[in-house]
């Protein structure tokens, strides 16, 4: 099989058994992936492209384009392959996982401006899985992601980008 | 000189248009739609106990008197968006539908191109190019904070580009807001003022003409390029797009702006323009209360004119 170009778009295979590039994950893969974590609906997806640039980086496209592709950006990325356990980023869930309902920890009002402002914390209350999680918190009415983290040994780490931590006010 | 100087013969009261431009400018955010409605948007400022008060001319642009949007959580989840007023005119005078191909010529930092992208309910293809690489990675920031997963970002001469690596053989639209004397910005930047020479101006109109030529071109028969500027000058506005009715099949349509505008001039020292570029918008700041600007909307000549053309 050919290697990964990390500087160009690649339009990811249909199935695994369209794979020509080595390591690279599929479609099938990638919207299973979204639907085993965090119970996304598959629809979410229709219409959507997915492609590497990077190695094991994805993006996440509204239409389809010739590939291979050379620009700047493509859509948002949405998850990082090529490892042990798949990381869904803090863009892609907040756009694509608003409805998710699995994995989704709510956060209280305190609880959501630290993990905002980038803070672990300890957070015995969680009984489901470990690894990576959405954290939500209540606003307007609604539940809204914040953003990832990632659950082990009773204690809920912020995975919010440094360009997207802010210091938020705790809502009554 | 004061280059404001030049304009107070084109405006209805100098007096009050020298007055504006010295106030400083308001903060306004635009409720992104990709992401959240203006009614729950609006809950989320009044949860946080933001004061706000909605434009008079649209639902989802919000002024914030007490300053930056930047740390409140409607903010952080991408609900919002800081943007002038006036830099929400180009996306509205193009009116992208879902599902077109649309090019934004100069798209850093990306407030207009997440605007269309919006107006596109982020789907069909953007394409945000901006020739500056440095301010690429502003854009691609807001695309990914507000959730736009429709745009295409390039590095490219806007003067030049080709858009056949895309597949793409005819754009629906396009939008030219090009680099400009920012002199509708003193409001913001006070300095623009004292910068301002009519060598700069003179050095920007080859790159406004070739950059508005340019999406002319790449627009299909029958698809529409908004030319916007931040400046009072006509040499890069009126004289620009008088140049390309001129040189191309593309004319002046109607466009009903939302806000309080004066129609473009057909005259300017000792240049005349084209009579339609009275369908052109001037935005002067005493108007409504914002930055200044110009937008002007263009059609490109339909299938049997360009046949005549070529012809």
């Amino acid at each position: 099989m050919a290697e990964n170009d990390g500087q160009r778009f690649d339009r990811l295979p249909a199935t695994p058994d369209e794979r020509e590039i080595e390591g690279r994950a599929s479609r099938e893969e990638v919207v299973d992936w979204w639907t085993e974590r965090f119970g996304v609906d598959p629809e979410t997806f229709d219409g959507v492209t997915f492609w590497e640039k990077g190695s094991g980086k994805i993006w996440a496209f509204s239409a389809d384009l010739p590939s291979p592709l050379r620009a700047e950006g493509l859509g948002i990325t949405v998850l990082r392959t090529r490892q042990e356990h798949w990381k869904p980023t803090t863009t892609g869930v907040k756009r694509f996982a608003r409805d998710a309902t699995k994995n989704v920890i709510e956060l209280g009002p305190g609880e959501a401006a630290a993990f905002a402002a980038g803070h672990d914390q300890q957070l015995d209350r969680w009984d489901g899985d470990w690894g990576y999680l959405i954290a939500a918190h209540e606003l307007a009415g609604q539940l809204e992601p914040i953003g990832v983290g990632l659950y082990l040994h009773g204690e809920l780490r912020s995975r919010v980008p440094k360009g997207y931590q802010e210091e938020l006010a705790t809502l009554d | 000189m004061n280059p404001l100087d030049r304009y107070e013969r084109l405006v209805d009261d100098p007096e009050a248009f020298r007055e504006a431009c010295d106030r400083p400018l308001p903060s306004v955010v635009r409720v992104n739609g990709i992401a959240a409605t203006p009614e729950r948007a609006r809950e989320a400022l009044d949860e946080e106990g933001v004061t706000y008060e909605t434009v008079d001319w649209s639902d989802r642009l919000f002024r914030l008197p007490d300053g930056s949007p930047g740390t409140t959580w409607p903010y952080v989840h991408g609900w919002l968006h800081g943007q002038e007023e006036v830099s929400a005119l180009p996306a509205l005078a193009l009116d992208p539908d879902p599902g077109d191909r649309v090019w934004d010529a100069c798209a850093a930092p990306g407030s207009k191109t997440c605007h269309l992208a919006d107006l596109m309910d982020d789907s069909g293809v953007l394409i945000g190019n901006d020739n500056n690489l440095g301010r690429l990675s502003a854009l691609r920031h807001n695309a990914e904070r507000l959730g736009v997963s429709n745009l295409v970002v390039t590095n490219d001469d806007a003067r030049n580009v080709s858009l056949d690596s895309l597949g793409i053989d005819g754009l629906d639209g396009a939008v030219a807001d090009v680099p400009c004397s920012c002199e509708g910005t003193c409001r913001k930047n006070p300095d623009v003022l004292e910068k301002w020479s009519l060598g700069h101006v003179e050095s920007l109109v080859g790159i406004q003409k070739g950059i508005l030529r340019r999406a002319i071109d790449l627009t299909r028969p029958g698809g529409e390029v908004v030319y916007s500027t931040c400046t009072f000058a006509p040499e890069e506005n009126e004289a620009v797009v008088d140049h390309a009715i001129e040189t191309t099949d593309a004319e002046l349509v109607e466009w009903d702006a939302p806000l309080d505008t004066s129609p473009g001039v057909t005259e300017w020292e000792d240049q005349q323009f084209d009579e339609s570029l009275r369908k052109a918008h001037r935005v002067y700041p005493h108007q409504n209360d914002t930055g200044g600007f110009f937008v002007a909307k263009l059609r490109v000549g339909d299938e049997d004119a360009v046949e005549g053309v070529s012809a």
